[in-house]
């Protein structure tokens, strides 16, 4: 099974069925991160470029290490070591690397929409790795791998998202992953990090911690950016830490089976208290090792790899 | 040079409407004659040209009170000549050059450019409207007598807002004595840092908003400043309902304040930007439903006087990069007419009143001549309201092509701009 499509460039354009054959596949893909010897043929011959023009560590060595399991001959290229420093356009240097004939650029860029612009123009696969506030949907989707994995099904699920929904592409993504998957969405933070209309992506809104993760499943936080302070979004971290951080002392509002996640890089003592973050129900490490299986799910399912009996 | 335009629809707002022929002499009107009553000035068989105008609207020529020619400094982009050309095509027979240009004009030498230069061409007119403030930055006012003095018609620091209320006021009481009205870009510039309408599209597509209050805040503003000076205000733009509301209210207090709305404000919504389209990206923003609804309701009841359409030609250089990188503005000359036409088509505004709109109320606000007036000048706009066609902006008159609307089917056109009695433009 393949996709029938070009570009992975955000979840609202995925169907059910999409997202089920992407976790599905990144389910019998992940077998293979742990066998002594961790590469399958599957992609041999075929170029990823990796193209990131914001820096990501994290996400940018994720892709790399799903790319070569799969024998992908992966290049990484940085905003600093492209020639966009020197003013030529981003399309330009799109258009440069597909003179390279790759078979998948994945992008990662601070401006919301940049993706859909080199998908557009180019006729490689463009997989968003991230575009400023707007969408991140392989975070998302190994979001959705982690929490199916735990809980068997996402369907009927309850998810709290907290922090910064409004400078958040891993809220957004989330909720039109969860809330297609037939789970409930409930975002809650301050006044100052909901974005107007939010409430028409299809979750819930509440200003009041408490009341979203009473009864949650899965409760998310996601990381608080110290430079928001000074657009007024928040006073100080220590009242954000009150209000907003995930401390022991909220966790009785929580079923004992439920999940904690978190995107990363965690602030520890911010959003998410230190021994929640290291605790027993905390899947963050999960969702880091997943997301080497989910990419390398995307990878195969755009790049047409064949697969044969000795992958699995 | 005799001229006739033969059996046309002639309406000048405030004194005509009927089936007409209209006798042109070099310049000036000669006649307006209602079939078969007075004796022509001359005979069919002595005019060198007889324009057949059945079907057709005879107007006053329509003038543009908003337009950036981006000459000089920016011919990459526009030149007075190809602004000029895009103008004649799409009805106008007079257009105000905006002053944010490079260098801007702030003094007399660029007026004057413009205005040679313009005139050296014979074609549509040109009126500067200079600037507020020296090299727009906010700080010192420029020698509005002088300005006047060389031909410009407005003052204006367009493209930004004037941050100093202070300045803002001394402008307005200085404009004053002088007769040259001020014409305020209303934006605070706290509010506005964002690269579209805030509200559901913007959340969903994680772009930054720009509340209506950035606008609103300013226009509430300016009103304060024409009600403190009693001198004349002239609001940009205006896309918001609130806008509208403050505007409505403080004329009806007698504040002498104006207002002018885009084509893009009444035609479309913040939608149009998914997903990133950068043709739909200027400021002020496209914004909600109601905010288009409540600026179709202010051009109907007389709150918004005029309609401009804030041309702004940008190259691809601006337009083909990522959206919240990409310059504000769309080109628009060519696709006013058939816009506006639109509003009269869905009943909210008569002929009369668009013709108002995009005609007398500019040249009242601004102190220029309108009208079909017999004995008066021969700029005229004969408009085909039923020709239907495909706006394609590559076939366009302009350098830009940035616009929303290639590829829309358009409903009626100028078919003949007629300047000081020459056609300039004709299908
Ligand atoms: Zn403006």
């Amino acid at each position: 099974m393949g996709l029938s499509r070009k570009d992975i460039l955000d979840i609202d354009s995925l169907s059910v069925d999409e997202i089920q054959t992407i976790l599905d596949t990144a389910d019998g893909l992940k077998e293979i991160n742990s066998r002594p010897i961790k590469k399958v043929p599957t992609l041999r011959g075929k170029t990823v470029i990796l193209f990131f023009h914001e820096p990501s560590t994290r996400t940018r060595t994720s892709f790399d290490i799903a790319a070569k399991r799969l024998s992908a001959d992966s290049i990484s290229i940085s905003a600093s070591t492209s020639s966009m420093v020197k003013g030529e356009t981003l399309i330009d240097t799109a258009k440069n690397l597909e003179a390279m004939s790759p078979d998948i650029i994945v992008l990662r860029h601070a401006s919301s929409g940049a993706p859909y612009l080199l998908a557009k123009t180019l006729s490689a696969s463009i997989i968003n790795a991230g575009d400023g506030m707007h969408a991140h949907p392989t975070q998302a989707l190994l979001d959705m791998m982690t929490v199916r994995e735990e809980k068997g099904r996402l369907e009927g699920l309850r998810i709290a998202i907290i922090g910064d929904i409004a400078h958040s592409r891993v809220a957004r993504s989330n909720v039109a992953g969860f809330t297609k998957m037939g789970a409930e969405v409930c975002l809650a933070g301050p006044p100052t990090m909901i974005p107007y209309g939010v409430d028409t992506l299809g979750a819930h809104v509440t200003y009041d911690m408490d009341e979203a993760i009473e009864g949650a499943d899965v409760v998310m936080t996601l990381r608080i950016q110290r430079e928001r302070q000074k657009s007024f979004l928040f006073p100080t971290e220590r009242e954000y830490a009150k209000r907003y951080g995930l401390t022991p002392d909220r966790l009785k509002h929580i079923p004992p089976d439920a999940l904690i996640m978190h995107p990363g890089p965690i602030n520890r003592g911010v959003e998410i208290a230190p021994e929640i973050a290291d605790g027993p129900y905390s899947v963050i490490l999960d969702q880091v090792a997943n997301g080497v299986a989910l990419r390398m799910s995307l990878l195969y399912l755009l790049g047409g790899g064949v697969r044969n009996a000795d992958d699995h | 040079m005799r001229m006739i335009i033969k059996g046309g629809r002639v309406v000048d707002p405030e004194k005509l409407d009927g089936i007409m022929d209209v006798y042109i002499e070099n310049d000036t009107i000669a006649a307006i004659i209602e079939k078969k009553n007075d004796s022509p000035p001359f005979k069919e068989d002595d005019a060198d040209r007889v324009i057949n105008a059945e079907g057709c609207i005879v107007a006053p020529g329509l003038i543009d009170m908003h337009v950036h020619l981006r000459e000089p400094g920016e011919e990459y982009k526009e030149s007075i000549e190809t602004g000029i050309q895009a103008a004649g095509a799409g009805g106008f027979t007079s257009i105000c050059c905006m002053p944010n240009t490079k260098p801007v004009n702030d003094s007399k030498e660029v007026t004057t450019y413009i205005l040679k230069r313009a005139m050296s061409l014979r074609s549509v007119r040109v009126f500067p409207v200079a600037a507020v403030s020296l090299g727009l930055e906010g700080e010192a006012l420029s020698e509005y007598g002088e300005l006047k003095e060389a031909g410009a018609v407005a003052v204006t620091d367009d493209g930004h807002p004037v941050v100093n209320s202070q300045l803002m006021r001394r402008a307005i009481e200085y404009s004053k004595s002088i007769g040259i009205p001020v014409i305020s870009h209303t934006e605070e510039l706290t509010l506005s840092n964002g690269v579209m309408n805030e509200g559901p599209v913007a959340t969903r597509l994680g772009l930054s908003g720009i509340p209506n209050a950035a606008e609103s805040i300013m226009v509430m503003r300016d009103i304060a400043m024409a009600e403190l000076t009693g001198g004349p205000v002239h609001i940009a733009h205006v896309s918001t309902s609130e806008s509208v509301r403050e505007i409505r209210a403080a004329k009806q207090r007698g504040v002498p304040v104006t207002a002018e709305t885009a084509p893009h404000f009444f035609t479309l919504t913040d939608q149009s930007v998914a997903e990133y389209d950068t043709h739909a990206k200027m400021y002020p923003p496209l914004r909600a439903a109601k905010d288009r609804r409540s600026v179709c309701e202010a051009l109907a009841d007389g709150t918004i006087d005029a309609i401009a359409t804030d041309h702004a030609p940008h190259s691809a250089l601006e337009k083909e990069v990522p959206f919240d990188e990409a310059a504000n503005g769309i080109i628009g000359l060519e696709t006013s007419l058939p816009l506006g036409l639109r509003l009269v088509d869905e009943g909210l505004l008569t002929l009369p009143q668009l013709i108002e709109k995009m005609s007398l109320n500019p040249a009242r606000i601004l102190g220029l001549s309108a009208g079909v007036r017999i004995g008066g000048k021969a700029d005229l706009t004969v408009i085909d309201p039923s020709r239907q066609y495909v706006y394609h902006a590559a076939e366009g008159f302009s350098k830009s092509r940035n616009t929303p609307f290639d590829g829309w089917e358009m409903k009626g056109r100028a078919s003949f701009t007629i300047v000081d009695g020459r056609i300039v433009h004709e299908i």
